[in-house]
């Protein structure tokens, strides 16, 4: 008998490990022309998890601190040795996992998955994609360099537009009444500590909804396959479909490595607070279609101030979003019309403000 | 008395009401969970919030030296722990205002170019006095008062008439 065997003979006979792992067993996977969208959120997971690895090998040499916080990156990019390979990889696997998160989201939302009884899991989906973003604009602070440094004055001074809460937010985020050392402190403390926990909390449960609940049917073929039993068709998931699930991790890992060895990050010129904001600034390309739509919107529209009130329609907008299964049908055959609409409008402003953020001057 | 719930009623015994006393237990643990979780997380919500830190310098700073500055050419200088910005005019004149932005607060910049006072972050445009004249920013930067005595040049805070 084999080493594996008699392992697994010893954990069975403790734990009944057989048992734990049957619900993998029976898990199948519908096999349709969309089946590739469903590799999305674990090619998300997998970056998470490269995000882990690598952001505890830049603690080991990142100091956070307006004096030290610069001049360590510098220094893992440097002096340490593949410094600047792990801090590449790092942004570029931010960027990346930001990108492949929308699109997850994006997917589920096309192909209707978010519909009973799945209505949890599109909301722990959708406060992780926010997690994202909030990982995203506390890390993009860490180097202290200028661009970050204006960046994180807008964002937190977007925060403060918020009515009642806004300035004791601001002040809180700040660290201060304005964006110094002790905001890259704190930042730092939500970046490696408050979100990571909050995060991976969510990721179990995103994961074990997925797990009791199943992998979806978009609602057509649903339809289908309910009238006709015998078309349906399915894959195991284990090891099926984890198989192939791995090899898309592989590529992930492949596209990544090339990315963040042909393109290493920049790391910009260290933050001064007293130098005007350098010509062309511009937030990361996921804060783009935001950033824009706050560039475009008048300062006064009748007598509230114009970016108090694009504030406050990102986030009723932000609401609607985290909410919006709980406006669908449960019937699959008469699914609503205008959440389709609604996705495809939100897709095509989001991608439409962002090339326009990104080529306007 | 045997198998009988403790919880429930002697009706012969006046001094045992048992549910008052069953609310009084209840009530008395859940005040003294509510304190605890109170002493618990006061400390933790003032703990925070950062403490007021007070404005260095005070009302007024040399804000640079007379020749420091070309005519038709402006200088971030530091106002305690904000940024301010001084402007010579082309005609030689100082002024001197706020540098935050009143839109989104990124630091403000004088171009020479434009005679205007722009802020690069959302394309924001001050005339000399600080006035909004265009972009998104809703109200005017704060101006401040310039005095030159002797080889420095002063900006202090208007004091309200």
């Amino acid at each position: 008998m084999s080493v594996w065997h008699s392992l697994r003979d010893w954990l069975n006979d403790r734990l009944e490990w057989d048992d734990l792992i049957e619900p993998l067993r029976k898990k199948a996977v519908p096999l349709h022309g969309l089946s590739y969208w469903y590799f999305l959120g674990g090619i998300t997971l997998f970056l998470f998890v490269i995000q882990v690895l690598t952001g505890i090998l830049l603690l080991l040499y990142y100091r956070p601190g307006a004096n030290e916080a610069f001049e360590s990156v510098q220094y893992i990019m440097t002096q340490v040795q593949f410094g600047w390979l792990i801090r590449s990889v790092h942004s570029w696997s931010a960027n990346l996992m930001v990108f492949t998160a929308f699109a997850h989201m994006f997917s589920v939302l096309f192909l209707k998955a978010y519909r009973k009884p799945r209505e949890l899991t599109w909301v722990s989906g959708v406060v992780l994609l926010f997690l994202v973003m909030g990982f995203g604009f506390s890390g993009y602070l860490l180097p202290w360099n200028t661009l970050a440094f204006f960046a994180t004055k807008v964002g937190t001074d977007i925060a403060g537009q918020v009515p009642l809460i806004g300035k004791p937010l601001m002040i809180f985020l700040r660290g201060g009444e304005e964006v110094t050392g002790a905001t890259l402190t704190r930042f730092f403390g939500f970046h490696v500590a408050v979100l990571p926990g909050i995060a991976t909390l969510l990721i179990l449960l995103h994961v074990l909804l997925v797990q009791r609940l199943g992998i979806s049917v978009p609602p057509k073929l649903e339809v289908e396959w309910n009238a006709n039993p015998a078309m349906k068709r399915e894959m195991k998931f284990f090891p099926n479909f984890m198989l192939r699930e791995l090899m898309a991790w592989y590529v992930a890992l492949g596209v990544l490595g090339a990315l963040a060895a042909i393109f290493p990050w920049n790391l910009g010129v260290k933050a001064d607070p007293f130098v005007p904001a350098p010509a062309g600034i511009k937030p990361e390309w996921y804060f783009l279609f935001m950033f824009q739509t706050l560039k475009m919107i008048p300062s006064k529209i009748w007598f509230i101030d114009g970016e108090v009130l694009g504030v406050l329609a990102f986030g009723v907008i932000g609401l609607v979003w985290l909410l919006l299964p709980f406006f669908e049908s449960e019937d699959p055959s008469r699914t609503k019309r205008w959440i389709t609409g609604l996705a495809i409008f939100a897709l095509t402003y989001v991608a439409g403000m962002s090339v326009y953020g990104h080529l306007a001057k | 008395m045997a198998g009988k719930d403790p919880g429930t009623t002697d009706t012969g015994n006046q001094f045992s009401a048992p549910v008052p006393r069953r609310r009084v237990v209840e009530a008395l643990l859940g005040s003294g969970f509510l304190a605890t979780a109170v002493a618990f997380f006061y400390p933790v919500l003032r703990y925070l919030v950062p403490p007021q830190e007070s404005d260095l310098g005070g009302d007024s700073v040399v804000a640079g030296r007379v020749g420091e500055l070309k005519p038709n050419s402006g200088k971030i200088f530091r106002f305690g722990q904000h940024p301010g910005l001084l402007i010579r005019t082309a005609g030689g004149e100082y002024r001197a205002m706020s540098a935050t932005c009143t839109h989104l607060s990124c630091t403000v910049q004088y171009r020479d170019d434009l005679h205007e006072v722009w802020c690069a972050c959302h394309n924001g445009m001050y005339d000399l006095n600080g006035r909004n004249v265009s972009g998104p920013p809703p109200r005017p930067l704060e101006s401040f008062e310039v005095q030159v005595r002797g080889e420095e040049i002063y900006v202090r805070r208007r004091r309200e008439a």
